[in-house]
């Protein structure tokens, strides 16, 4: 995906794979370390 | 002027086979980005020993200085939302998008200088008011871009991207605290450094969102969608002009439901930590503390897309009226499960009142969608955000105001909130009369077509 979209190409399923990785990644792994310290509430 | 031209909105028009699942990620690039605002607190105990290293030394800034940066940053997100909200909708999300990642990271570069020569009124400047500037900015950027993408489900669109603002914070303050351990020297506490990092890696990634968003060509429906013909009370097909909205009395209604549903949650979100602990003395430590914040932050981020998505079926005044109702109930409920000593229903009654305050958050831009139509509804929202600046002051007011009355009567600590939690619940009574109050606009606060082609001619 470009800045422009004079040109552009229909959205591939890699294009949606590559989009959502980028924010999903960091948001499990924020989700992940956040869950691992709720768990010593019940400790 | 050449290269600019790229931000243009008429530039920002999907080519056929775009798909619209694309613009989900872009929203969640920049909240993901500006929702570090609630985590900024982890910087605040290290600022404060910027000379004194290990402990606070004499020309140390105070706690108390400190913590008006994260106020000025917030009060800036409101005014410039409030101000910028129709500059935002008409020049469309991707001008907006990149305004607010250079806003935002550049507020954390000039906030890097100022931690550098330490001169508190240079952080101020930079995170308080240039940052606050691009949190306004990022933060109603997407929301209309999404609604115009799914009409067929806006709540869940804007839940997605405003799920992002929820959970930033889960990936700022590890980052923050993994950051000025790297920098950190026992001559150097590595604040600066982190600052400057930090501004340009959230500076690209909004500007990815940026790179990506697109705006649906006029007259684009989605596949297979066919608008409902048998009209919905409190649903328009028309729309209502920005300052035409402030006219109107829904939306001071909704204002009002918004800002009673923030100060309830917010009161208790800040004072989570303490709370947790005064009411389970010896049970629940400093650590576990944490842990029931950290759990508290999880279900405010999965309350704002499953209250979305939800409000799609069952439509937007009902779900507040869920949020009232229930609220009500498990805030009545939290002085007896803590009476009781049951940790258990205890974190389950939080954890549902927060789920409904980050629900509340991310219902309301498809509210003002069904109230006033999707064309002026990003700038709609913006004057909308005032309520949140004002609810970011009264909730935490209320609460640490009345625990202090309370233990200064000689209220014992474990029952201090006792009061507290039944006077959130009271404001859910308030807001629950608003949102009954709600009905349709009136037809002569309708845009007619010719101003629209105005407008849009104008855009």
């Amino acid at each position: 995906m470009s800045f422009d979209n004079r040109g552009g190409s229909a959205t591939t399923p890699l294009h949606l794979v590559l989009a959502w990785g980028f924010v999903g990644i960091p948001l499990l792994w924020g989700i992940y370390g956040t869950l691992v310290n709720a768990l010593k509430l019940f400790q | 002027m050449g290269l600019l031209s790229i931000l243009d909105r008429s530039r920002t028009i999907a080519k056929p086979g775009f798909s619209r699942w694309m613009v989900p990620p872009a929203a969640l690039c920049i909240h993901l980005c500006i929702g570090q605002a609630y985590a900024f607190s982890v910087f605040n105990l290290p600022m404060s020993k910027l000379i004194g290293i290990t402990k606070a030394a004499p020309d140390d800034w105070k706690l108390t200085d400190l913590g008006w940066i994260f106020s000025i940053a917030i009060f800036f997100l409101g005014a410039s939302a409030a101000v910028l909200g129709r500059w935002v909708e008409e020049g469309g999300p991707r001008r907006a998008m990149f305004a607010a990642a250079l806003c935002f990271g550049g507020g954390f570069l000039v906030s890097a200088f100022g931690v550098s020569v330490h001169q508190l009124w240079i952080v101020y400047l930079g995170y308080g008011v240039l940052g606050g500037i691009g949190l306004g900015l990022g933060y109603i950027s997407p929301v209309s871009t999404l609604i115009k993408w799914f009409p067929d489900r806006p709540g869940m669109a804007t839940g997605m991207a405003i799920m992002g603002f929820g959970g930033a914070a889960m990936i700022a303050a590890p980052l923050s605290v993994w950051l000025m351990s790297v920098f950190s020297t026992p001559t150097h506490v590595g604040v600066a450094e982190s600052f400057v990092v930090m501004g340009l890696v959230y500076a690209c990634f909004m500007l990815v969102g940026a790179a990506i968003v697109r705006l649906p060509a006029p007259g684009w429906k989605p596949e297979g969608f066919v608008p409902s013909t048998q009209p919905k009370k409190l649903v328009t097909s028309n729309d209502v002009y920005v300052y035409q909205a402030l006219k109107t009395p829904q939306f001071w209604l909704i204002w009002i439901v918004l800002c009673m549903n923030v100060t309830a949650g917010i009161g208790v979100l800040g004072q989570a930590s303490a709370m947790s602990q005064e009411m389970f003395p010896g049970r629940v430590t400093a650590a576990a503390a944490g842990g029931f914040v950290g759990l508290l932050s999880i279900f405010n981020m999965a309350g704002r897309f499953f209250w979305a998505s939800m409000s799609d079926h069952i439509g937007r005044k009902n779900t507040y009226f869920i949020f009232f109702a229930l609220g009500f109930v498990l805030y009545a409920l939290v002085p007896y499960f803590g009476g009781a000593g049951n940790l258990a229903l205890f974190v389950l009654c939080f954890g549902i009142i927060l789920s409904m305050y980050g629900g509340g958050f991310a219902t309301v831009p498809a509210y003002l969608r069904d109230m006033f139509g999707t064309r002026y509804v990003g700038a709609i929202h913006g004057l909308l955000i005032t309520a949140w600046s004002v609810a970011g002051v009264l909730g935490p007011v209320l609460v640490n105001y009345i625990r202090q009355y309370q233990i200064d009567s000689g209220v014992p600590k474990a029952q201090a909130y006792n009061v507290t939690m039944y006077i959130m619940a009271g404001l859910l009574v308030v807001g629950f009369i608003a949102n009954l109050l709600i009905k349709a606009v009136d037809d002569r606060h309708h845009m007619d077509l010719e101003t629209v082609d105005d407008l849009v001619g104008v855009a």
